[in-house]
């Protein structure tokens, strides 16, 4: 690539919350019609460098340098004033409005002191056109998917001039189709001179998109380097500073003998999942794998009485019908949701109060017992390692890592042996990770039956004894975890393969649309 | 062991830092009216003008020990000023239908308090489960029930007033007139009902439950908590509340007419929200529901001792006290 003026520069750029400082000094360029990517652990800056770039936040040293000049955007709309404007993961739309509405809102085209919705609309129907993004203009953001509404966030972006487009983590929420799609957008964008700013966790898309890579990790900058360049193991042992290989506790596999704890067979989520059947014996990690929209958050909710379903379980070859979450409570079965903020924890309550909330009955005699229940938060703030310099404050101030494990405190305060995790380690820290992981196996150890529900390969890898993998609704395999590799695992995740499932027919399941919340 | 003392010891000013200064507005909110009062009249101050406005207080504060719990767990109650109006008349008839006949008139009494209780129990469930299992927002369901309670009133009184039966009525008086330890029954029926609606809410499960609901109702069905169930038992308390109301209130008068309870639930939502509770749910004292009711019964008691406002304005400066201790809590709740 020719070398151009970079547009958008940081020289030294530090940034502190409080006393801590989570960036280091850190050099970083972006040049007309490049892909930059980000990469890092999480807790490694990417996020904060990028809002730093994109007037999100000031950094307490250094500079951000536009177009040669040094600038202080004053906020982040300043920013997009110059051309600079950041995607956020969770998308800036208005629901209620439509597709023509959001992409004008606050400077809608006047005629005689009335909006002019003719000339937005055509101006936005032009801009999706030339975005190849076919989205009617007059659709509600409401009724669109999740990729839809990114389209919709990158057609505003592009209407007000973009120059640096800023994405995080755009891929999260996208079907592999989707972030073809995406792609394609990004690939347009940037021949046309537009940088592009990416922030990933997913090493195989960064591989594929990016043109230069720069890796954080504890908020320094390890170094840019041109993705060619790069392999993506190389890319990941830099990312984390030491072998992988410790992360996972060693695999202990349960006997033959192993009872079967949990059974699912040919359950249907309407509108979601078809004909599903698994199991998982106790002393047993059951990996269940599969794309975002593949139904696995819904089949299991179904099975515990989350969402409406029919099917037979067998809880300990019981048959069982839980109709309502605490029917699976009573028979010892807890779900760890994927939603840990807007399911797992009341952000504005106590720990206290967070960590008793499933198991109350125990703490009430009839009288709830504060000092029974702050004992036991205690104990749990113990064994799980919540690290906090006191236990009573709100949930919302802790770390991702520490609210996942009071959650999961939560769910061991009820004593089940069937446990559910559902991207257990979704937006936290390597070193939290290692200890879920390492938990895991210490459940196993006491008997317990997990099924880990997750979109890190590696850990359905690292951890499972045997995979399911489920595409568009249905289980497409159940494979043996020794010796299983990613590429045989997204053969079943994208259709490619399929084991016909015991005695089910073919029939296309309905297409769901996600919309964003 | 060797820890210096002034560690253990905090600091005034750490202690001070310490006291929940948003929650006790509402407490000097009546500190500052009782003073208000005590400088406009001599006889504010004394016991019986006091007792008066607890009495008064008793009947809004009753019925809003129930809304404090229909409002912590994220839901709103319209229809109490109409459903006391209901249950008044309905008792009234049913007590006269009954007299006269073989039981005897404090047999009769104690009929119609068991058939208003469990009539408020009814009501409220049919609140409850029409907003849970009808799935219709609060708001919309006991706007409905508003308007049935209120109508149904004023057919059984045929457009005027249901009167008690004068025998009856001295048998029944005592309820609302009479005294135990020199403080009137309302007042005590007050206290107990607040007691018991302030254990109910801060020391066991259900109340648990019901600040956990009105906080995030999704991570409370994830906890397998029944939401369907708790909720609705709120809209039950609120209704068994009205009932207790509508039994004090009853031998005051001594009749029951179409304007009967007319805006009390907005007096009885004011109460809570002044008490500092917020009103999109999740947190609240019933104490500080309590201070609420008893502000708002001062306010009246104090224009009406008082030539400088006119007591028709009652309702501008009960609104504006609203309106500022809703603003008040914006900073608690912001974000």
């Amino acid at each position: 690539m020719v070398a151009r003026e970079p547009i958008l520069r940081g020289t030294g750029l530090s940034m502190a919350f409080g006393p801590i400082e989570v960036l280091h000094a850190v050099d970083v360029d972006v040049r007309p019609g490049e892909v930059h990517a980000l990469v890092g652990e999480n807790g490694a800056g990417k996020s904060t460098l990028m809002k730093l770039l994109s007037g999100y936040h000031r950094p307490t040293a250094g500079d951000v340098v536009l177009d040669g000049q040094p600038t202080r955007f004053r906020d982040s709309n300043a920013a997009e004033a110059a051309g600079i404007v950041l995607i956020h993961q969770e998308l800036n739309l208005v629901p209620d409005l439509t597709v023509e509405e959001n992409v004008f809102l606050g400077r809608e085209p006047h005629r005689f002191g009335l909006v002019d919705r003719g000339a937005a609309r055509r101006a936005t129907a032009e801009l999706l056109a030339t975005l190849r993004t076919e989205v009617p203009v007059t659709r509600r953001v409401r009724e669109l998917s999740v990729s839809q509404a990114q389209m919709v966030e990158i057609a505003k972006a592009v209407s007000r001039k973009v120059r640096v487009l800023c994405m995080d983590e755009p891929t999260d929420v996208l079907t592999g189709r989707e972030t073809e799609v995406l792609f394609d957008l990004v690939r347009r964008l940037t021949a046309d001179g537009v940088a592009i700013l990416y922030v990933s966790h997913k090493l195989d898309e960064v591989m594929a998109i990016a043109d230069r890579v720069t890796i954080l990790r504890d908020g320094d900058k390890i170094g840019t380097f041109a993705t060619a360049d790069l392999t993506p193991a190389e890319m990941a042992r830099r990312m984390v500073g030491r072998d992988l290989a410790d992360m996972y506790p060693p695999k202990v596999r349960p006997g033959p003998e192993a009872p079967w704890a949990l059974e699912v067979e040919g359950l249907d989520v309407p509108g979601f999942v078809r004909g599903a059947t698994l199991a998982v014996r106790r002393g047993e990690v059951l990996g269940v794998a599969g794309l975002v929209g593949a139904g696995r958050t819904e089949l299991f909710e179904g099975v515990l009485g989350l969402r409406p379903a029919h099917g037979s379980v067998r809880k300990d070859g019981r048959p069982v019908r839980w109709r309502h979450p605490e029917d699976a409570k009573l028979d010892r079965v807890a779900y760890l949701t994927e939603d840990r903020k807007g399911k797992g924890l009341l952000l504005s309550k106590q720990l206290r109060e967070n960590v008793t909330l499933q198991s109350l009955e125990r703490f009430a005699r009839p009288f709830v017992d504060l000092r029974a229940e702050q004992a036991a938060l205690e104990r749990s703030a113990k064994e799980f390692d919540v690290r906090v310099a006191r236990l009573d404050i709100e949930a919302a101030a802790l770390s991702g890592g520490n609210q996942q494990k009071v959650v999961l405190a939560k769910l061991m305060l009820t004593e089940p042996d069937v446990v559910i995790l559902d991207e257990p380690t979704r937006g936290i820290d390597i070193g939290t990770k290692r200890q879920i992981y390492f938990y895991v196996a210490e459940l196993l150890a006491r008997g317990v039956a997990i099924v880990l529900i997750s979109s890190e390969l590696s850990e359905i890898l690292g951890l499972a004894h045997r995979v399911v993998v489920m595409h568009d609704g249905r289980v497409t395999g159940t494979l043996d975890g020794d010796g299983l590799d990613e590429e045989t695992v997204m053969a079943y995740a994208t259709g490619l393969r399929r084991d016909p499932p015991p005695g089910l027919q073919e029939a296309p399941t309905q297409e769901v649309d996600r919309v964003p919340a | 062991m060797s820890q210096p003392e002034a560690a253990a010891v905090p600091t005034w000013r750490a202690r001070l830092r310490r006291v929940p200064w948003q929650q006790l507005t509402p407490l000097a909110g009546l500190v500052l009216l009782l003073i208000v009062g005590s400088l406009i009249h001599p006889a504010f101050l004394t016991s019986t003008n006091l007792f008066n406005v607890l009495t008064r207080a008793a009947f809004i504060g009753i019925i809003a020990v129930g809304g404090t719990f229909v409002i912590i767990g994220g839901g709103i109650d319209l229809s109490v000023g109409s459903m006391a109006a209901f249950l008044s008349g309905a008792m009234i008839l049913l007590m006269n239908a009954l007299h006269g006949g073989a039981i005897s008139p404090l047999g009769v009494v104690l009929i119609g308090v068991g058939m208003v209780l469990g009539s408020g129990l009814l009501a409220g469930a049919a609140n409850g489960l029409a907003i849970t299992r009808g799935r219709i927002e609060p708001f919309i369901v006991t706007l409905g029930t508003l308007g049935i309670f209120r109508s149904l009133v004023t057919y059984l009184a045929d457009g005027g007033t249901i009167s008690l039966n004068f025998a009856l009525r001295g048998v029944y008086r005592p309820v609302f007139y009479g005294a135990f330890l020199g403080i009137p029954i309302p007042v005590w029926a007050f206290a107990v009902v607040a007691v018991l609606g302030a254990i109910l809410l801060h020391r066991t499960r259900f109340g648990r439950y019901v600040r956990a609901i009105g906080s995030n109702q999704e991570v409370a069905r994830y906890a397998a908590i029944r939401v369907a169930r708790v909720r609705t038992l709120t809209y039950v308390i609120q209704g068994l509340c009205v009932a207790i109301a509508v039994v004090l209130y009853v031998p005051r008068l001594g009749s029951a007419s179409a304007s009967t309870g007319i805006l009390w639930e907005l007096e009885a939502i004011a109460a809570v929200i002044i008490g500092g509770t917020a009103l999109k749910g999740g947190s609240g004292h019933i104490w500080g529901t309590v201070v609420g009711a008893i502000m708002l019964s001062l306010i009246g008691n104090v224009l009406n001792l008082t030539t400088a406002i006119s007591e028709y304005l009652n309702g501008t400066v009960q609104g504006l006290i609203i309106i500022g201790a809703v603003f008040m809590q914006r900073g608690r709740q912001g974000r």
